[in-house]
């Protein structure tokens, strides 16, 4: 705004000498900017916090133990120390792989049809309201859904990382339709103009101009919905089971997280299970952080070239 | 030269049906896993609603043990911690929206932008943990001390009543609070950016300080779509399981007290599942989680039609 006002007042005076506002709006104008700095402040303040916070507590044991953290299954008892963390970083792997095999190719297909098909048409619009109101659906409803429609029918077979990841699709769906909607929104439509007019149908349009082409954000979309499921403990609570053993396999038998690994730790009154806790969430906030450095990195690039 | 244009098109016209048929399954998906969310926990929760009745909704008392399955209390949970979570996030939340687009230097729109990302990147169960290891057992003392201060008065006696412990209804509404933040936070800027430069410019003309310009031309510009934030807002903090599950107490009370502990409908489910092995206890609990899925619905279901709207007028589109 200062910006605006300045070049006239240079010459003459300044801006206090001009002004006719009166001391009261002055005041009330520095006291709501003071507040909104203030609001600011405050997030930064415990943001700030939490992150120092999970930052010494998990450095501390994930640095004594290292590297056993990484290389050993869990403690059986909660009041004894050590020695690994191993089987919940496989486990939050392997199911949020799982899941993003499963969300990420169909979440596309979704957004391919929403933007080069339905466009404005009453089913599409409906479609998109729907993705919205999805992806409001709370995550341990997605977890209890999965539980009654995947687990129950399977007994105690179906409590595997692949049921686990279900319910993480089931919340990662809408996430991904969304950011690749956007993304191909974002291709000119003088792209697909040139390709339509070089005889090519809307089905290879799409594959070989329009997707490559949004590749980078749509990429970029599904690492921020990566980092979001893996960081998700409410939809496992019913449907990986509770395992200390690394276990690869999606399909057969029951697995961990590190998310559950905090949220049983967490409950403890134990030392030893709190400074566990701490290493857990140490080890899978670092893990989220990467996911989404590589994706603000990706879209920044993304929308770099998409203005070029 | 042996294929003819109308035999390519005709091969074509299949790749092209079979493409659109793919990408229409993944458009459907997202329709047929609510209908299917909504069938099967319905289904599943009707034992619960056959031995109990309506009295599953009316009925403060949970005992599983005796049988007695009551949600009252957790609905009341779910909703008093929502509503201080939203009331907290809204003005610090329209605070920071308003500080990134009309106070902040350019060079550090990015960074705060980025900030607010990195609140919503926190895992949740890292939020709770953090809430139950580290802030509750400090914030025990001071809701005493509060507590102490407001003796006897009426009514503000009552609500910062006896401090239970440091886990209660207002450590989870803070700890909601801050996760809600940058879902408020974001969608907020978002409408409050399009306000039309001609607008703001017309009223600092007129002489208006910043904040006048702000609540004259940007806040009435936007005032719809930011009540479709805060909507989206509420919808996730009565969703929000984990973070709230380890800091609200798990007792369930109903009480005006926010000093006391409390339970609420997504925290009663992730922490008697592992208990719950009668049948009819886990569909009383699938029930909760069908609760909480309307009640959520319902929200999403007003929020996301005002944001629609409102980004649709804002944008000047019909």
């Amino acid at each position: 705004m200062t910006a605006v006002i300045d070049p006239s007042l240079n010459a003459a005076a300044t801006l206090d000498e001009l002004s006719t506002v009166s001391a009261r709006r002055r005041r009330k104008n520095a006291l709501m900017t003071a507040l909104m700095s203030l609001a600011v402040a405050i997030v930064g303040i415990v943001l700030l916090l939490v992150l120092s916070t999970v930052a010494r507590k998990g450095w501390s044991i994930v640095s004594s133990e290292f590297p056993k953290w990484f290389t050993k299954d869990i403690q059986l008892s909660p009041r004894r120390p050590g020695p690994g963390m191993k089987a919940a970083i496989v486990g939050t792997v392997v199911a949020t792989l799982t899941a993003t095999a499963m969300a990420v190719p169909l979440g596309i297909a979704g957004a391919v049809y929403l933007n080069e098909y339905g466009k404005q048409s009453v089913f599409a619009r409906i479609l998109r309201f729907l993705t919205n109101v999805m992806a409001g659906v709370p995550s341990i409803v997605m977890g209890l859904f999965i539980y009654v429609f995947w687990v129950v029918p399977r007994g105690v077979d179906g409590l595997n990382s692949f049921s686990g990841a279900l319910a993480l699709a089931c919340l990662m769906l809408p996430i991904v339709v969304r950011a690749a909607e956007e993304m191909l929104r974002l291709v000119p439509q003088n792209l697909r103009d040139a390709s339509f007019a070089l005889g090519a149908s809307t089905s290879r349009t799409a594959l070989t101009v329009v997707i490559p082409k949004a590749a980078p954000g749509i990429i970029s979309g599904g690492l921020l919905a990566v980092a979001r499921a893996a960081g998700e403990t409410a939809p496992l609570i019913f449907t990986v089971g509770a395992a200390k053993a690394t276990n690869w396999n999606p399909f057969k038998g029951t697995n961990t997280s590190l998310s559950l690994q905090i949220y049983a730790n967490a409950k403890e009154s134990f030392p030893t299970a709190q400074a566990r806790a701490w290493g857990a969430a140490f080890t899978l906030i670092v893990l989220a952080f990467m996911f989404t450095f590589v994706a603000r990195a990706m879209s920044t690039r993304f929308s770099r070239n998409a203005e070029s | 030269m042996a294929v003819t244009l109308d035999e390519l098109s005709g091969k074509r016209q299949i790749a092209d049906r079979a493409f659109r048929g793919v990408t229409f399954a993944g458009g459907a998906a997202i329709a047929l896993i609510l209908g299917l969310i909504a069938w099967t926990i319905g289904n599943k929760s009707s034992l619960a609603f056959r031995s109990e009745g309506l009295s599953l909704f009316t009925q403060r008392r949970w005992a599983p043990a005796d049988n007695v399955y009551g949600a009252l209390s957790f609905i009341y949970g779910t909703a008093v911690t929502a509503a201080i979570a939203v009331l907290l996030a809204i003005p610090v939340s329209i605070g920071i929206a308003l500080f990134i687009s009309h106070v902040a230097p350019s060079w550090l729109k990015r960074p705060l932008v980025a900030m607010i990302d990195l609140v919503a990147v926190v895992p949740s169960v890292v939020f709770g943990l953090w809430g139950i290891i580290f802030l509750a057992p400090k914030l025990a003392p001071f809701f005493t001390k509060v507590s102490g201060w407001f003796h006897g008065v009426p009514l503000l006696g009552h609500v910062f009543g006896k401090a239970s412990a440091g886990r209660t209804f207002l450590t989870a509404g803070l700890i909601l609070a801050i996760m809600i933040t940058p879902i408020i936070t974001s969608i907020s800027r978002e409408v409050i950016e399009t306000c039309p430069t001609t607008d703001r410019d017309g009223a600092l003309a007129l002489g208006a300080t910043r904040w006048e310009m702000i609540t004259g031309a940007v806040l009435t510009h936007s005032a719809g779509g930011i009540v479709g934030a805060v909507m989206l807002g509420l919808g996730r903090a009565m969703g929000e399981t984990i973070a709230a599950a380890l800091v609200i107490g798990s007792s369930p009370a109903i009480t005006a007290n926010l000093f006391s502990s409390g339970d609420s409908l997504p925290s009663v489910i992730a922490f008697e599942w592992g208990e719950a092995t009668s049948d009819v206890k886990r569909s009383a609990l699938i029930a909760m989680g069908l609760t909480l899925f309307l009640m959520t619905l319902v929200v999403n279901f007003i929020a996301t039609a005002i944001v629609n709207r409102e980004m649709k007028r804002v944008r000047g589109e019909s």
